[in-house]
């Protein structure tokens, strides 16, 4: 095996000294040290915000750093923008792919790196190339086909292959498997494996610790922007990776409850073969059917975009159905009954959106506005036509407090929170209405590990209130922990129902990849 | 550039205080060269202007008399704005408006007293400036059709509107000037200096009149509506993000709407000031502008209804003491002058953020950074 990247037996492809970056306020890297031995995996973990986008930011020339050395195999040197990251050999594959959506494989690879006026010169030649490339790295995609229409695995190998066309021997990964099923995951690690094999040097930035586990050699912990541990992977576990993450011990938890509900419970969500179909004829939904009990939660579980979102959109009266029906805490809605989210709002079932930025909260409001989105028009928060303000912000403090959002000032800008204390304040907002159903999606997307224990701590006490609660999510981790029975969408429908103390990982991936039934496909 | 600074906050005194003053600095900077070009002083000249414009109590009305236009119509693209809306259109709703104003008073002037004539003509200028911006919102919000370019298109349709109507229908009969009968005194609004002869002040006759009273009135009112109420929250929410507006069960349609006829009541009394201010009777080309000029006023003014009082007095400043500049110096020309207004446009408009990021780099020297952005 790889010598471990501490002790600096191997040839470094990467050495980073001192690196600081600072961006107004927040010190996003303090002094940072980075080894990383050629033709190894490197693994770098850290919450959201712990500095590791802006750290591979600088390497490939995004950012530059306020001080600190980069050497690349051994040579230092200076990276201003993403052509001397490529003239150095470094390759990135971003989080959000950046690939031109209606050009083909081929074009994608090709664009920037064109080499002549004429494209059919240059085509021809990137063609023969990435056949090479393709063979050598098992790297198979369908050269011809437009990007648009590739599943996302493929799309990723797509970037992958355009690093390795601009003959890059150092590859960034930013969290390269957020939109993967476990399978297409698994065929990632694969493929690095193999670039590996060949003297590619990788470094992974994720937040999933069973990955770190599987497939690096080495691994760097970075907290609060400072590096606070550089660990053979061999020699370490998830565990005291997460610890070092968060800096303090954390328990795991088994939410799940002792006993089964009563069979005779009532049902707070009844959905009855609703369908959605949307402007432009695209069914989003297709017969789905299910309930939730009063007490009970519900985790819809499926690779992100197979109808979660419109789901949410629908129970919550965002959006109408297109046929069936649902009866939600006993009011029935149909395409002929639609209700609106005010009138859900009244009804007592609250919803916690998935995209906390663009539905949650306003970004430019400050937490006290934020803090009566959707309550606007409540008899306390007027009077005689004008708002109370100072009610407002009152009863913001008190939602800060409850939760221990923090910096608990009811008038700084909502943007200005981290993820996670936007998404506690959101909590607290629906929480505080005593909901009697709630629908909640992508809980701790994006939210620090220490808030993660009190968001679910928080959903747990709801479920034991007798709340019914509709949880979605594309943490595997987080409904298996959380729900008392999943089911599984596959491009708008449930194609798969589990208990959740019985769920497996593996099973639901397959599941999620709708390949459960049919192992052969 | 490595610090994102667009992203660092500054304090008020900053964001609407120093850096608009630096952008009008810099535009009369560049005036400074082009007179220097053609051989005016620009010292001198910045004297004629100054003095044009506040010198004498003439001066001061005039002055006064195009901020209240300008309030009007920058109020009106500002309560658009932050519904997200660009409305074009104040110079087609201030002409419409006017249309109101002329029709109520043209068939009541004789039979009702001052008392009811005058909030009559208020209310009938923004009832009217309201129903010729209903139309693109309509448009807008059921149909989709984009508000900037239905509100341009609007303006031209109000322009021959009121060309047909003033040549072939309400034209005095017996004359050539295509324009209505005088009304009767009791629809006039008084000019301010009768009514600060009242107090037994002697000023100069100017076209100043109690319009700019309301103007101001209905700053405070535009601020408490977008600030201070739930309409206006609802407003600026689906003007921020129109999935947090449907989330929080606001109806998007219903803003526009709003939004709109609200933009373009505002608009409409452009004509409070012209027509039942100043003309007292309805004629041609009356806005003069007025509408387009109120996109810039809100632009500079950062659509705060403070921001607007103080750019329409900047405007206010430019046309009446550019007229006087153009008159004073031959080489300055009237279009010399509109150059120079096109230089201060540009620069609190177009280029408004351009000086941002260097006094954003400044104020970092004088505050640690980890006061400025919460961590």
């Amino acid at each position: 095996m790889s010598p471990p990247a501490d002790s600096g037996t191997g040839p470094l492809a990467i050495e980073l000294r001192g690196i600081s970056k600072r961006f107004g306020a927040v010190r996003a890297n303090r002094d940072i040290d980075l080894k990383v031995a050629r033709g190894t995996i490197h693994g770098i973990v850290g919450e959201n915000g712990a500095g590791k986008s802006t750290l591979m930011s600088i390497l490939y020339g995004f950012y530059q750093a306020d001080s600190g050395e980069v050497l690349i195999n051994g040579k230092l040197v200076a990276i201003h923008d993403s052509s001397d990251a490529i003239a150095a050999g470094i390759g990135m594959v971003h989080q959000h792919f950046m690939l031109v959506d209606t050009f083909s494989v081929l074009e994608n690879v090709m664009l920037g790196a064109e080499g002549n006026a004429l494209l059919s010169h240059s085509a021809a030649a990137a063609r023969k190339e990435l056949q090479r490339l393709a063979d050598e790295y098992q790297l198979s995609v369908h050269v011809d086909s437009l990007v648009s229409d590739l599943p996302v695995g493929e799309q990723q190998r797509t970037e992958i292959l355009k690093a390795l066309y601009r003959h890059a021997e150092i590859l960034i990964l930013d969290e390269p498997t957020g939109v993967l099923t476990p399978q297409e995951a698994d065929q990632l690690f694969v493929v690095l494996n193999a670039l590996k094999e060949r003297g590619v040097t990788i470094i992974l930035i994720t937040h999933k610790l069973r990955e770190i586990m599987d497939v690096t050699d080495t691994v760097s912990v970075l907290r609060m922007g400072e590096m606070v541990s550089h660990l053979n992977t061999r020699d370490t576990s998830m565990s005291e990776l997460a610890e070092l993450m968060v800096g303090r011990k954390l328990e795991t938890r088994n939410y799940h409850r002792d006993e089964p509900l009563p069979a005779d419970t009532a049902n707070g969500i009844e959905v009855v073969d609703l369908g959605v179909v949307d402007k432009t004829g695209k069914a989003r939904l297709k017969n789905l059917s299910f309930e939730v009990k009063r007490g009970e939660i519900l985790g819809v579980a499926g690779v992100a975009g197979n109808g979660q979102s419109t789901l949410l959109e629908v129970l919550s009266g965002i959006q109408s159905p297109t046929s069936g029906h649902f009866i939600i805490n006993g009011q029935q809605v149909s395409a002929e009954q639609p209700i609106n989210p005010s009138q859900m709002r009244q009804l007592k079932v609250q919803h916690v959106p998935e995209d906390r930025l663009k539905l949650g909260l306003v970004k430019s409001f400050t937490a006290a506005e934020s803090s009566v989105l959707g309550y606007q028009r409540a008899d306390r928060f007027n009077l005689r036509g004008m708002l109370r303000l100072s009610t407002i912000r009152a009863a913001c403090r008190r939602l800060m407090e409850g939760l221990d959002v923090r910096p608990a000032d009811p008038n700084l800008r909502s943007a200005s929170f981290s993820g996670g204390n936007q998404q506690k304040l959101i909590l607290a907002r629906e929480l505080e209405r005593q909901p009697e159903v709630l629908l909640v999606g992508q809980p701790t997307r994006g939210v620090d590990i220490g808030a993660i224990e009190l968001i679910h701590e928080k959903i747990i006490e709801m479920r034991d209130k007798g709340c019914a609660i509709l949880l979605v999510s594309v943490e595997l981790d987080e409904i298996m922990s959380l729900a008392d029975r999943i089911i599984v969408m596959y491009e708008g429908q449930v194609v798969a129902e589990v208990n959740g103390r019985d769920a497996n990982k593996t099973q639901l991936g397959l599941m999620m990849a709708n390949a459960h039934q049919d192992p052969a496909a | 550039m490595s610090i994102n600074t667009s992203s660092i906050p500054l304090p008020a005194w900053l964001e609407i205080g120093l850096i608009p003053v630096l952008n009008i600095v810099m535009a009369l900077f560049f005036s400074g060269l082009i007179m220097l070009a053609i051989g005016v002083n620009p010292i001198e000249a910045v004297g004629i202007m100054i003095n044009g414009a506040f010198g004498y109590d003439e001066a001061i009305g005039y002055t006064l008399y195009y901020t209240t236009n300008f309030i009007f119509t920058g109020l009106a693209v500002a309560v658009a704005f932050h519904a997200n809306l660009f409305n074009i259109g104040g110079e087609g709703q201030a002409y419409i408006g006017g249309l109101g104003v002329g029709l109520v008073f043209l068939l009541l002037d004789k039979y009702l007293p001052m008392i009811l004539l005058i909030p009559l003509g208020i209310i009938a200028a923004g009832l009217f400036g309201a129903a010729w911006a209903y139309i693109p919102a309509w448009l807008q919000a059921h149909r989709g059709s984009h508000i900037v370019i239905t509100t341009i298109m609007f303006n031209f349709i109000a322009s021959s509107i009121m060309v047909y109507l003033l040549v072939n229908v309400l034209i005095k009969p017996g004359q050539m000037s295509p324009e209505t009968r005088q009304f009767d005194e009791s629809a006039w609004l008084p000019f301010m200096h009768d009514v600060l002869g009242w107090f037994g002040m002697e000023v100069t006759r100017s076209p100043l009149n109690l319009s700019l009273v309301f103007a101001l009135i209905c700053c405070v009112f535009v601020w408490v509506y977008i600030w201070r109420t739930r309409w206006g929250y609802e407003l600026r929410t689906s003007g921020q993000s129109e999935a947090a507006a449907r989330y929080a069960g606001i109806k998007p349609k219903t803003v526009i709407i709003t939004a709109m006829c609200v933009s373009g009541a505002l608009a409409g009394f452009v004509a409070v000031n012209e027509i039942m201010g100043v003309h007292h009777r309805l004629l041609l080309n009356f806005t003069a502008g007025y509408g387009f000029t109120g996109i810039a006023v809100s632009l500079m003014g950062r659509n705060h209804p403070v921001g607007i009082i103080m750019a329409s007095l900047l405007f206010g400043v430019l046309y009446q003491g550019g007229a006087e500049l153009a008159f004073e110096i031959p080489t300055i020309t009237r279009e010399m002058v509109v150059a120079i207004q096109g230089l201060i446009i540009l620069f609190s408009g177009a280029l408004a953020l351009m000086l941002r990021p260097w006094v954003v780099k400044v104020y970092l020297k004088f505050k640690p950074v980890d006061e400025v952005v919460p961590a």
